[in-house]
């Protein structure tokens, strides 16, 4: 059955976003004020869902599961690692989606709009996760000190989300995870924004699983590479 | 626990007054910058209380960095871990205590840099006093953040790079929440709100480094 799904998660992802750019090109409407330009209504939030709340949560629980005693595995700091890698791919997509469907509503590719800015030092903390682990050598220590950094660094994520609530800037208020606002978005272009979030958190978990499965192919070799250092340095201590 | 962070806190605070690099380079390097902001700025503009708050609060960023760096420097002299383990030291109270020194080391920068920042660039003084409770605010959690990163990146060779990397972003908050703060006293506006979000931010990494330092000790 695992074996199953995971056979057909990369073709699902595949199809549903197939699915997704065909509706949001050729069915759905423009909208009234803004055109064509409300077509980014299937990329932007979906990518900012993934970016925000996916990645993010994925690392969070990996990174507890890492330093939880009783759930203490290897495997469960590549996922945190994979999933932070992914998470970098799409808070840069959310950046650049971003922008260019801010040029032509405001007039510029960026302003310091605080939804914006937060979300590119959100994007830099990401960076930072990812340095944090190519400068520590030893895996134990890196699987550690990064699990550690996940989860310190998960507390800029309510900061993000609130960001145009505590500020007031350009970027509009959140629409849907709001309670009590409603969904504002209805019919056709409600359904497909519906599926570009099932067509990204689906892309979103394949990158993941290839990821994670390169990681565990790299660590295979590092091991085997080792056992053979040490074989080869024990037969030259037994020839000298 | 508070016994630990009050002998880790004299004891780093003591490295300190006897080297007095904050004295005589970490002082002198901020306002060196408040005097270059200044010249970016020009002679014929006169800066908003708002520019300054956040020129101000800019600099003591970058002090803060230096502080954090050379606080995570002495943990990590040879032997020193070591020693900490043998002793057996709650590593909660090791966290307390050393972002506690990394405050006190901060806050008087700080001080003298707001002091600069009234002369330099024209900050209105009556606010510069009334921002009083944010600047502490922001010092502690500069301190406490800071202290974790520290902790995370000491001893790596590129620590001195990836710190700024790793602190820097994670400061923001406490940078729109600071200036904001100042903005909002000379605009005459509330701003409770603004020193809520730096409590939170504060409460935050103090539950954060209580719990995870000694993970961070221990790798």
């Amino acid at each position: 059955m695992k074996k199953l799904a995971a056979q057909i998660l990369g073709p699902t992802a595949l199809v549903t976003t197939a699915l997704t750019v065909y509706l949001g090109i050729w069915v759905t409407p423009q909208d009234v004020v803004q055109g064509n330009l409300a077509r980014m209504l299937y990329i932007h939030p979906a990518a900012a869902w993934i970016a925000l709340y996916v990645g993010f949560g994925t690392a969070i629980i990996a990174s507890l599961m890492y330093l939880w005693p009783r759930t203490r595995s290897t495997a469960a700091d590549h996922v945190a690692a994979s999933a932070m890698e992914v998470t970098l791919v799409f808070t840069i997509l959310t950046l650049i989606t971003g922008s260019l469907w801010g040029r032509p509503a405001w007039g510029v590719w960026w302003v310091w709009d605080a939804r914006l800015t937060s979300t590119a030092v959100l994007a830099v903390l990401v960076a930072g996760y990812l340095a944090l682990r190519r400068a520590i050598d030893d895996p134990e220590l890196r699987a550690r000190r990064s699990a550690v950094l996940a989860l310190v660094a998960a507390i800029n994520v309510p900061v993000v989300h609130f960001a145009v609530v505590w500020w007031k800037t350009l970027h509009q208020g959140a629409t849907i995870l709001t309670p009590g606002s409603g969904i504002l978005v209805h019919g056709i272009m409600a359904w497909t924004m519906l599926l570009s979030f099932i067509a990204f958190t689906l892309v979103y978990a394949w990158m993941v699983r290839e990821r994670y499965r390169i990681a565990i192919r790299q660590q295979t070799r590092d091991d085997r590479e080792l056992a053979h250092a040490v074989s080869a340095r024990h037969s030259e201590g037994g020839a000298a | 626990m508070i016994r630990v962070a009050r002998l880790v806190a004299v004891k780093d605070l003591r490295v300190e007054w006897r080297s007095r690099v904050i004295l005589w380079q970490v002082l002198p390097f901020g306002v060196m910058t408040l005097l270059l902001m200044g010249f970016a700025e020009g002679p014929e503009t006169t800066l908003s209380p708002s520019v300054a708050a956040g020129l101000f609060y800019v600099v003591v960023l970058f002090v803060s960095m230096l502080v954090i760096a050379r606080s995570a420097t002495i943990e990590s002299s040879p032997g020193t871990a070591n020693s900490i383990s043998m002793l057996g030291l709650d590593p909660a109270g090791v966290f307390l205590g050393k972002a506690t020194a990394v405050f006190l080391e901060v806050l008087l920068s700080a001080l003298i840099l707001l002091a600069g920042t009234t002369l330099l660039l024209h900050l209105p003084l009556a606010l510069a006093l009334h921002s009083l409770p944010s600047v502490v605010l922001v010092v502690m959690g500069l301190s406490l953040a800071g202290t974790l990163y520290g902790a995370l990146t000491s001893g790596l060779t590129g620590s001195p790079t990836l710190l700024p990397l790793l602190v820097l972003p994670t400061m923001a908050p406490l940078l729109i929440a600071g200036e904001r703060t100042i903005s909002a006293i000379a605009t005459h506006q509330t701003w409770s709100s603004w020193l809520g979000l730096l409590i939170v931010f504060d409460v935050g990494y103090t539950v954060a480094g209580i719990l995870l330092y000694g993970v961070v000790e221990d790798s």
